[in-house]
């Protein structure tokens, strides 16, 4: 046998030299590549398909007006001031809903999954109130908040944070067994195990939980301004609705969608740098 | 050219091997009588009855048995992870367990888990280092410096900064197994590391072990399911009976040093081999009725 067959595959390790491709190059491929180009031809084919349907008069389609229609609505809105500043207040709201979400949520998760006492006395009050819906903690929220922000910035939290509450309980009570062991035969003390196993190997599903926490606050703050709000993107919508103005109707919601798409994109770069191992290849 | 630089290689792990056989006379284990019984108030279930083995400093175990034999609870206990209902076992003559002494795992007795048990978030040299930083042994750029080099004597070191995901298998594997001697533990304990690989990455991978054994000559406990491995790697195959967890048979393998895979078809392998085939055969046979019943 040879002794330096381990020493001479260096061949396995260059695989993960990585090459330098110029800015340009990279810009290009990061632009162009298959998903950006079969999503672009999917949002136009939808709006075709929906211009079609307006124009041919389908069954349904009545109150609907063309996509030429809302685009001209669109241009008119952007260049109001209204629209900015509800968009504004909408994104603020789900900014600190959000944030107090993750402050309160991620803490209370990696407890509750670390101290099996902790979880018995704060699961039931937990799992009771967990299946009211965001929109029934309102009339509550109005009376307890002094202000109409801080009560839709509180019902927009409660949308994500029992979602990344159990989320981070769950990423902690699936973490390997293994892992704990093998730390604590390497030399780690049981006080080592909370900031070096727990808390890094948890970070999926915090990830996880923000992913899904940004898609919550999005939808749940849009129908707290429709019932409660002043401002904010949902009730420009809801105050086109009450004037029978379609096109400022769906010119709204799709700046809910492009607002959602958006956090979403951003929430998933923050959480793509907090685990660089997950980005493979 | 390239013959020159082989030798070269040879040369130093010849040099390493000498450094080390001072220090090798450590790390011989001796297992009293050990019981572990499960629940004994409840289900009561015995996972090991009176297990006795007397394992040399520097010496490769083998154990073998069908699946809940007992092999990884004994591991366990070995490690720290578990304690035992009776009996005792000594560390280089120091009471390493028995009943009443609380279970303390330690980088004296490192375990390389079944599936690997890297950390996922750290890089391959962050998981080298892990020991000897976390016991504040070594400042972490001593502990860089030499992890670098035990990285690099087996032709690891351009992954340094790669993540265990990114690595097959068998690469993990040896991440792992580095990881553990860095922390110079008088017993290595491998559960099994080389589970579910494919024939061509464990053939590697024995060769990787051996060649890491002849230069570091640890003692070694090495669980497997497979009796060609078990000779093949080891100075002795211990072979346990189906639950209870009984040593059915130990036997000496005379094969020399460094081994090779030529050897796996010499006539003294063959007879090893069946030598101990019947005993294997006959508990996993047992094991496996048992589980019908169980079943049933």
């Amino acid at each position: 046998m040879s002794k330096t067959n381990i020493s001479k595959d260096n061949s396995v390790a260059n695989m993960f030299v990585k090459k330098e491709i110029s800015f340009g190059k990279r810009l290009q491929k990061k632009l162009f590549n298959r998903t950006n180009i079969n999503g672009t031809i999917a949002i136009l084919g939808f709006f075709l398909i929906w211009h079609l349907l307006v124009v041919l008069r389908m069954p349904f389609m009545k109150h609907i007006p063309t996509p030429v229609t809302v685009l001209e609505t669109f241009i008119n809105l952007v260049t109001k001031k209204v629209y900015w500043v509800s968009l504004w207040f909408s994104t603020k709201r789900v900014f600190y809903g959000f944030v107090a979400a993750q402050v309160l949520g991620i803490p209370l998760g990696l407890a509750m999954g670390w101290s099996r006492k902790f979880k018995y006395l704060s699961f039931p009050v937990f799992e009771v109130l967990r299946p009211i819906p965001p929109l029934a903690w309102v009339p509550v929220s109005i009376l307890f908040w002094p202000t109409n922000e801080l009560s839709i910035a509180f019902i927009t939290f409660i949308g994500a944070f029992f979602t990344i509450v159990l989320n981070v309980l769950r990423g902690v009570s699936s973490i390997d067994k293994e892992l704990y062991r093998s730390a604590l035969s390497l030399g780690a003390k049981p006080q080592h195990i909370f900031r070096k196993i727990i808390l890094p190997a948890s970070i999926p599903s915090i990830a996880t939980g923000m992913m899904v926490g940004i898609g919550i606050t999005w939808n749940v703050v849009i129908a707290a301004e429709m019932i409660a709000g002043d401002k904010g993107i949902g009730r420009l919508t809801w105050e086109g609705y009450l004037a029978g103005d379609t096109p400022t109707i769906i010119v709204g919601m799709i700046s809910i969608g492009f607002a959602g798409w958006l956090s979403s994109g951003i929430v998933k770069i923050i959480s793509d740098r907090m685990m660089p191992w997950r980005k493979l290849f | 050219m390239r013959n020159n630089g082989d030798e070269k290689v040879i040369k130093e792990n010849t040099n390493i091997a000498l450094d080390n056989s001072h220090i090798t006379k450590k790390g011989a284990l001796s297992i009293c009588n050990v019981t572990k019984i499960y629940d004994p108030e409840g289900v009561h279930v015995i996972a090991l009855e009176d297990c006795s083995l007397d394992i040399k400093a520097g010496e490769f175990v083998a154990v073998v048995g069908p699946s809940g034999c007992g092999k990884t609870t004994l591991l366990n206990i070995i490690a720290g992870f578990d304690s035992l209902t009776h009996g005792e076992i000594y560390l280089d003559n120091e009471l390493l367990a028995a009943p009443g002494v609380k279970p303390k795992p330690g980088p004296d007795r490192v375990v390389v888990f079944q599936h690997g048990a890297l950390f996922p978030w750290k890089t391959v040299l962050d998981n080298v280092i892990y020991g000897p930083v976390i016991q504040k042994k070594m400042s972490r750029d001593e502990a860089i410096e030499i992890a670098r080099d035990k990285l690099s004597r087996l032709g690891l070191k351009e992954i340094e900064n790669v993540y265990p995901g990114q690595l097959s298998s068998g690469m993990q594997r040896r991440v792992e197994i580095v990881r553990a001697l860095i922390n110079n533990p008088l017993v290595l304990l491998l559960d099994e590391p080389f589970r579910g690989m494919d024939s061509v990455t464990k053939s590697a991978s024995h060769e990787a072990l051996l060649e890491l054994y002849d230069i570091f000559h640890k003692t070694i406990y090495f669980i497997t399911h497979d009796l060609e491995e078990a000779i093949f790697l080891s100075d002795t195959v211990v072979v346990m009976t189906t639950r209870p967890g009984k040593i059915r048979m130990t036997i000496k393998v005379d094969l020399p040093r460094p081994r090779d895979y030529r050897m796996l078809s010499t006539p003294r392998f063959l007879e090893l081999k069946e030598t101990a085939k019947d005993a294997v055969h006959e508990e996993a046979l047992k094991a496996f009725q048992r589980g019908e019943r169980e079943l049933a």
